[in-house]
C-alpha cells in the first residue's frame, strides 16, 4: 500500500477517534450538567409531572398490550416445554422469573426506548431547530433547568412503573393461557410462583435494572435531542441514533447488571 | 426575584462593538474589524446580504457567541468578561425576536407572553394576566391569547413573539430578520410595532433585515454589512442618496455589482477545457 493510501486511512481513523472521545467528553459533561440542575426539575414539580405522563402515561398502551402478549407466548411455550419433562406445574416459577428478571426490565426498556426515548429527542431536536432553545437562553432561562432535567427525571420515575405494569400483565397473560386454556391447576401455579420468587433478590433486581435502563434510555434520548443538527435530517438522524444506541445500551447494561447480580451464587 | 421595572440603559450608548472580529474556524473569517456604535433610543438596522454575518453581530451582542479579537459593550458592560449569571441577568434586559418567532409550540399565546414573566418574577397569576394582556393588547392580538402558535399566521407569531420579548420592558431590543416571510400587510403593521414599540418604551434597537424599503421608514440609522465588514453607514436620507456602489446596489436590488452573482470559482472556459 502506497504512504499516501496509508496516510489517508491514519488520517480518517484518528479523526474518527479523536471525534469519540470528544463525544464522550461532552457527553459526560452533559451528565454532569442534568444533575446539577436537576434540582430545578423538583422545584417545578409541575414540569416533572408533565414528561411523567408524556413518557410514561402514554406509554401505558403499548406496555400493557406488550406485557400481556408476551406473557401469553410465555405461558405457551414454557408450558410446551416443561410438560415434556413432566414438570408443567412449574409454569408459574418458569414464568414469575423470567418476567420479574429479565423479559420485564428488557423488553419494556427496549418499548421504552422506541416509544418515550424517541418522542424525548425529536421534541429538544425540533425545539433546537426552530430556536426555542436558543429563546430560552437569550430570556435567561436555563434549557437545562427548564427542558432537559425534566425530561430525564419523567423518564426515570415512568420506566420502573412501567417495568412492574409490564410483568404483572406479563404473569396475567400466562395466567389466562396456563390456567384458563391449557388447565394448569390454579393454586399450584399461584403457589409455586410465591413460593419461588424472593422479594429479595429477584423483584429487587429487576428494579434496579428497570431504574438503570430509564436513566440510560433517557440520558441517551436528551442527549441526543439537544446535540442534534438542527435540520429535519439531524433530527431525524438523532432519533434513529437514540433508539440504536439506547436497545443497546440497554443489552449489554442487562448482561453486565446480570453479571454482577449472580455473583457470589456459584454460578 | 429582579424587579420588572427595567430601567433603561444606564450609559449614552447602549451597544459598541469596537474592532469585533469572529469565525467559525480559524480559516474563514465571518467578521472582520467590525467598530459599530448604537446610541440609547435609536432604532438602528444592520443590513447586507445572506451570510453576511449580520445574524452574527446581533448573536455577539447577546452573548451567544464570543469575540476572537475586539470587545463587545452592552449598556457599558464588556459581554465576552461576563460570567454565566452576570450574562444571564444582562439577557433579562434585552428582548430578541427570532427570525420565526421561536414560540413555544406546546404553550398557548398567553402562556408564551407570561414564559418570561413566570420565570424571572414573583408576581401573582392576576399581575400577571393584566400584564399580558397589555403586552398582547399594544400588538393587537389580545383576542389571540387563548389559540396555540399552531393557529397563528406568520405575521401573528411574529407579534406575539415582539410580545414576549417586551414582556420584561427590556432596555435593549434585538431584532433578527422580522420582516422575512411576511405579507405586505403583516410586514407594515411588524415594522410600526418595532418603532412605536422603542419610542413608547424608551428601549433601543437593533434590526437586524436585508429588507430595504421597510428599514428606510423606521430606523434612524443604518450600518451595510458586505463579507463581514462594514462597508456604508448612514441615515436613510444619506442612504437614499448615497452613490456608494453597494449601497446603491442594496437600494436598486441590482443582481450584480459589488456583491457578484455567482460564487467564488475557476473560469467557465477553464473548467469546460479541464472536463474535456
Amino acid at each position: 500500500m502506497p504512504a499516501e493510501a496509508i496516510g489517508f486511512v491514519l488520517r480518517r481513523v484518528g479523526r474518527a477517534t479523536q471525534r469519540s472521545i470528544s463525544r464522550l467528553g461532552f457527553s459526560a459533561r452533559f451528565f454532569a450538567l442534568v444533575i446539577y440542575h436537576s434540582p430545578a426539575a423538583f422545584r417545578r414539580l409541575g414540569l416533572t409531572l408533565r414528561e411523567i405522563y408524556f413518557s410514561g402515561v402514554l406509554s401505558l398502551v403499548i406496555m400493557l398490550v406488550s406485557g400481556l402478549f408476551v406473557g401469553m407466548v410465555l405461558g405457551l411455550q414454557g408450558y410446551d416445554t416443561l410438560n415434556k419433562y413432566g414438570a408443567g406445574d412449574s409454569l408459574g416459577i418458569f414464568v414469575g422469573l423470567s418476567l420479574v428478571r429479565e423479559l420485564g426490565p428488557v423488553v419494556s426498556g427496549l418499548l421504552f426506548a422506541s416509544r418515550a426515548g424517541s418522542a424525548i429527542t425529536a421534541e429538544i431536536g425540533l425545539m433546537k431547530t426552530t430556536e426555542q432553545i436558543a429563546a430560552m437562553e437569550m430570556m435567561a432561562v436555563d434549557p437545562f433547568a427548564r427542558v432537559v432535567a425534566p425530561r430525564f427525571w419523567g423518564g426515570i420515575v415512568s420506566m420502573p412503573l412501567l417495568a412492574a405494569l409490564f410483568s404483572v400483565m406479563g404473569v396475567f397473560g400466562a395466567y389466562v393461557v396456563g390456567v384458563r386454556l391449557i388447565g394448569v391447576d390454579s393454586g399450584t401455579f399461584w403457589g409455586n410462583m410465591r413460593a419461588a420468587i424472593d422479594f429479595w433478590p429477584d423483584i429487587t433486581n429487576g428494579i434496579i435494572k428497570s431504574v438503570v435502563f430509564g436513566i440510560a434510555v433517557t440520558l441517551i434520548a436528551v442527549f441526543e435531542g439537544y446535540d442534534a443538527t438542527p435540520t429535519a435530517e439531524g433530527v431525524s438522524t438523532a432519533t434513529t441514533r437514540t433508539v440504536v444506541e439506547a436497545s443497546l445500551a440497554i443489552l449489554a447494561l442487562d448482561f453486565l447488571l446480570t453479571v454482577f447480580m449472580f455473583r457470589g451464587t456459584g454460578i | 426575584m429582579p424587579s420588572i421595572v427595567a430601567p433603561t440603559c444606564p450609559t449614552e450608548t447602549a451597544v459598541e462593538l469596537s474592532g469585533v472580529s469572529f469565525g467559525y474556524d480559524r480559516r474563514r473569517p465571518v467578521l472582520t474589524s467590525i467598530d459599530m456604535t448604537i446610541p440609547r433610543g435609536r432604532v438602528v438596522a444592520i443590513m447586507g446580504a445572506s451570510g453576511s454575518g449580520k445574524t452574527t453581530i446581533l448573536r455577539l451582542i447577546g452573548g451567544a457567541l464570543q469575540p476572537q479579537a475586539g470587545k463587545v459593550m452592552v449598556a457599558g458592560q464588556d459581554v465576552s468578561a461576563l460570567d454565566r449569571d452576570a450574562l444571564f441577568a444582562l439577557r433579562r434586559r434585552i428582548g430578541m425576536l427570532f427570525q420565526f418567532g421561536a414560540l413555544f409550540t406546546d404553550l398557548s399565546v398567553f402562556e408564551n407572553v407570561a414564559f418570561p414573566l413566570r420565570e424571572h418574577t414573583d408576581l401573582t397569576d392576576l399581575l400577571i394576566r393584566d400584564l399580558v394582556l397589555m403586552k398582547l393588547n399594544a400588538v393587537g392580538l389580545r383576542g389571540a391569547a387563548q389559540l396555540m402558535p399552531s393557529e397563528l399566521s406568520g405575521g401573528m407569531g411574529r407579534r406575539v413573539a415582539l410580545a414576549r420579548a417586551v414582556a420584561l420592558d427590556p432596555m435593549l431590543m434585538l431584532y433578527d430578520e422580522p420582516f422575512a416571510g411576511l405579507d405586505p400587510i403583516s410586514l407594515g403593521v411588524v415594522g410600526q410595532l418595532i418603532r412605536k414599540l422603542n419610542d413608547a418604551l424608551g428601549i433601543t434597537s437593533v434590526v437586524v433585515t436585508h429588507d430595504i424599503y421597510e428599514s428606510l421608514k423606521i430606523v434612524d440609522y443604518i450600518y451595510f454589512v458586505s463579507e463581514g465588514r462594514i462597508v456604508a453607514m448612514g441615515t436613510p436620507a444619506e442612504v437614499r442618496a448615497s452613490e456608494d456602489a453597494f449601497v446603491r446596489q442594496f437600494v436598486d436590488g441590482e443582481p450584480d455589482g459589488p456583491v457578484p452573482f455567482h460564487y467564488q470559482a475557476a473560469p467557465l472556459a477553464e473548467e469546460f477545457a479541464r472536463a474535456g
